[in-house]
């Protein structure tokens, strides 16, 4: 038996009376973290997370600006409105045996696992000192010391190879936990389903994470999904989904220890979506005219999820004086990162030939 | 009227099989539905059924017969009324089936192969066994995992059922189901995860049963094993080998009968290995497993089955990216691969006796690919035709022509001419699938022809 479900059973009335036993187990998760929602943080925790998501802010900001000058090229999606997701689940990891990955809305995640901000925009301006050497750029880029698998751009693929760095995990028995996060549309992918399948059925240690921003480029959930709650669709492969706010870090962080708990006692897969919002177009290119002005504004104002974490710190006695004199801290670390991208060296010609094959034949 | 029974034909490849037990004996009396006889073919030991009620006449192949032609009466049913020992008394004698007719037009004779030249990667005076090809890939994975806890097979019917062309047979039994994996039938998924867990540290071997289905996890073979270490600058390696059967077996049509070679052969980041042989398949199969790169290592149906020499080393590793020359000529070079191989050395032994040498070149790997061998065996001979079991357009075939044309123009007498299969989905009548398909004469026959013959 899982072991949640008997946490969830001593634990806050569950919202739903189970019918059965077997489907109470697909909702154990959900009625565990219903019960607590939020994970409580000291004053430093708080601090750092809210640095991280700042840090993420700032840099995809800045990034946009690179891009309109052109010294960003093709495809470059930002993760503004989104930073609570990969903060928060991040935070919960253990990073030396857990491993990361995800797809080309990737910078986020790479901030959040703390890579060096300069070899990430170096990246994106495509230098020689970027984490990829220039030859990845926006949606390619990796960082095996860090167990961050990437930075893919093709929708879905991640789901397979994550649920691949799952098997890897169980196979050599290290106790690591992969996390893979794809967006609601890469939810209707076929590969996805299959990667249900198998990770269901060697219950292998992954955590499926649906980051719903509401749009799939511009198809509105509602438009492409007939299942539009996106934590129900492991059901038929007998994962227990969890549906979580998105846009709270200490939701996100309780959210991602309840799964990771049931995960790592050997349970198999755990499918969690977070609800969230990105407040730019899909890429650089987009002028996101499928939802309005006062939708992306009513996000903002209501639901930010630097400001929640603002309101909390507040509440825990942080002064205004120390959050600012983090935000200059983040501000500077970014400037610094541009500078570096900016005047760097492009890669020298040789490399158009490199790493193409490890080996010589 | 009396019924006779014939040895059946098991699979679209089998042409003979060992009668292993009858179930039944001469006088019995047997309905539609009853297990008459077990049959051993080389990929399984399968049940004859019988399809018509009688009794047991004569049974006139005896249990634990060898080479059972398809076709062979085997036994015979005295029907309804029809006295049994009568009806056995003029049953026709065993007779040998008339093979070519019964047997897939496709199917190429499995033995004697032509004997090629001694690979020099081979130290002089080694042992040499016999091994089939399908022992030869099999004794390959299990050495390698042997030596590496990290190697692990995945894919469908690996496991229990020993593997749909009988490839993985054993390695359940020695290597457990933690390391031989069978898979629900979800090509896209498992090529996923085995390339994430080779990502993630670990050594996958990925079967498709066959490469027709791989088309259906391509993505993740190109755009996630390929291409992630150029992108990632060389930080995150993939080394994994995706196999199984490739190109046409026998009258399975078109949608199970197609080449990948040039496919793949045309992607940067992937090793291409395509062997005729047992001791290729050995010893580049282990070198696959070995290597730090993505491999997909094209096989052949209709060769698994077939008898070659295996040098007996304790470990039998050949280099990727090297041809072979399997037989040497001055007169003319015949390029080839994979199954093509077998129909090159038929042909320059043919062409032997019109007194044209042919020297005939495997590549064994595709990409990289040896041009070295090719143009020194151009430089040599001055002619050249590429014979190729796939698609004519944009083939194997097509870039061997172009390397002729622009690193070997000054060393040719006549025009490179390439014999490929008919440019069209491979039919299912067994005239048309014959038409077809690229065979021995048609080899020779455009070998005279840039030999002005």
């Amino acid at each position: 038996m899982p072991k949640a479900k008997t946490d969830a059973g001593s634990g806050a009335e569950p919202a739903v009376v189970p019918a059965q036993d077997e489907d109470f187990a697909l909702h154990s998760l959900q009625e565990k973290l219903a019960a607590d929602r939020r994970y409580t943080p000291n004053k430093e925790e708080l601090l750092n997370l809210y640095e991280q998501m700042v840090l993420i802010r700032r840099f995809e900001e800045r990034a946009g600006q690179l891009y309109g000058l052109g010294l960003i090229g093709g495809f470059c999606h930002l993760y503004i409105g989104q930073e609570a997701v990969a903060v928060g689940l991040q935070s919960a990891l253990d990073s030396n045996r857990d491993s990361v990955i995800t797809g080309y809305r990737d910078h986020g995640h790479m901030l959040a696992y703390g890579i060096d901000p300069k070899v990430i925009m170096a990246e994106l301006t495509g230098r020689e000192a970027g984490i990829s050497r220039g030859k990845g750029g926006s949606m390619h880029m990796f960082s095996v010391e860090h167990k961050f698998y990437g930075g893919h751009g093709i929708v879905g693929a991640q789901v397979s190879l994550g649920a691949g760095l799952a098997f890897a995990h169980k196979y050599r028995e290290d106790g690591g936990v992969a996390m893979a996060y794809f967006g609601d549309g890469a939810a209707n992918q076929g590969q996805v389903y299959e990667s249900f399948n198998m990770a269901a059925l060697w219950k292998l240690p992954i955590i499926f994470v649906i980051e719903n921003n509401g749009y799939a480029m511009g198809t509105a959930v509602k438009r492409g999904s007939a299942e539009t709650h996106f934590y129900r669709r492991g059901t038929a492969f007998r994962i227990p989904g969890m549906q979580v706010d998105g846009m709270d870090v200490l939701e996100v962080r309780k959210a991602a220890e309840v799964a990771l708990e049931y995960v790592r006692a050997g349970n198999g897969p755990v499918l969690m979506e977070l609800n969230t919002y990105r407040y730019r177009g899909h890429s650089m290119s987009d002028p996101a005219k499928y939802r309005s002005r006062e939708e992306v504004q009513d996000v903002r104002e209501k639901r930010d999820p630097i400001e929640h974490v603002k309101q909390d710190l507040v509440a825990l006695g942080v002064d205004e004086a120390a959050l600012k004199e983090i935000d200059k801290r983040v501000r500077a670390q970014v400037a610094e990162s541009a500078d570096f991208a900016e005047s760097s060296p492009e890669p020298d010609l040789s490399e158009l030939y490199t790493d193409v094959l490890v080996e010589r034949y | 009227m009396a019924i006779e029974l014939k040895m059946p034909a098991l699979s679209p490849t089998m042409e003979e099989g060992k009668l292993a037990r009858w179930l039944v004996k001469e006088g019995d009396e047997v309905s539609s539905g009853d297990i008459l006889a077990e049959i051993e073919t080389d990929k399984a030991t399968m049940e004859f059924e019988a399809v018509d009620e009688g009794t047991v006449g004569k049974i006139l192949v005896a249990e634990g017969t060898e080479g059972v032609k398809v076709g062979t009466v085997i036994a015979v049913l005295a029907g309804e009324g029809e006295d049994a020992s009568a009806v056995s008394a003029s049953a026709p004698k065993a007779e040998a089936a008339p093979a070519a007719e019964a047997a897939p037009a496709a199917a190429r004779p499995e033995a004697p192969a032509p004997v090629a030249k001694k690979d020099p990667e081979v130290p002089f005076g080694t042992n040499m066994k016999t091994s089939t090809v399908r022992e030869a890939l099999r004794d390959a994975m299990a050495e390698e995992m042997r030596r590496d806890p990290r190697v692990f097979v995945m894919g469908e019917e690996v496991a229990e059922y020993q593997g749909a062309y009988k490839v993985t047979q054993g390695l359940l039994e020695e290597f457990g189901p933690q390391r031989v994996i069978d898979t629900p039938i979800t090509e896209y998924g498992f090529a996923g995860i085995g390339t994430g867990a080779a990502m993630g540290g670990l050594r996958p071997i990925i079967e498709f049963m066959t490469f027709n289905f791989a088309m259906q996890a391509i993505d993740h073979i190109i755009n996630s094993a390929a291409k992630t270490n150029y992108m990632s600058g060389g930080q995150m390696r993939c080394p994994i080998v995706f196999r199984g059967p490739n190109g046409a077996a026998a009258r399975v049509g078109a949608q199970h009968s197609q080449n990948y070679g040039p496919w793949y052969a045309n992607v940067p980041g992937l090793v291409v290995i395509a062997p005729y042989d047992a001791s290729d398949a050995k010893g580049l199969l282990k070198a696959a497993i070995r290597s730090e790169d993505p491999v997909v290592f094209l096989e052949n149906e209709l060769v698994y089955g077939r008898t070659f020499e295996l040098p007996e080393l304790d470990d039998h590793v050949l280099p990727i990216g090297k041809a072979r020359i399997m037989r040497e000529g001055k007169d003319v070079t015949i390029v080839s691969y994979s199954i093509g191989v077998g129909l090159a050395l038929e042909a320059a032994e043919q062409l032997a006796g019109e007194g044209i040498e042919a020297e005939v070149i495997d590549l064994r790997t595709l990409r990289p690919l040896d041009k070295e061998t090719v143009l020194a065996s151009l430089a040599k001979t001055n002619r050249m035709v590429v014979a190729e079991e796939g698609f004519p357009v944009c083939s194997i075939a097509s870039e061997i022509i172009a390397i002729c044309m622009e690193e070997g123009f000054d060393n040719l007498d006549a025009p490179v001419v390439r014999v490929c299969n008919e440019d069209v989905p491979l039919p299912y009548a067994a005239n048309l699938e014959k038409a077809a398909l690229i065979d021995t004469p048609r080899i020779v026959e455009a070998v005279r022809k840039v030999c002005y013959r």
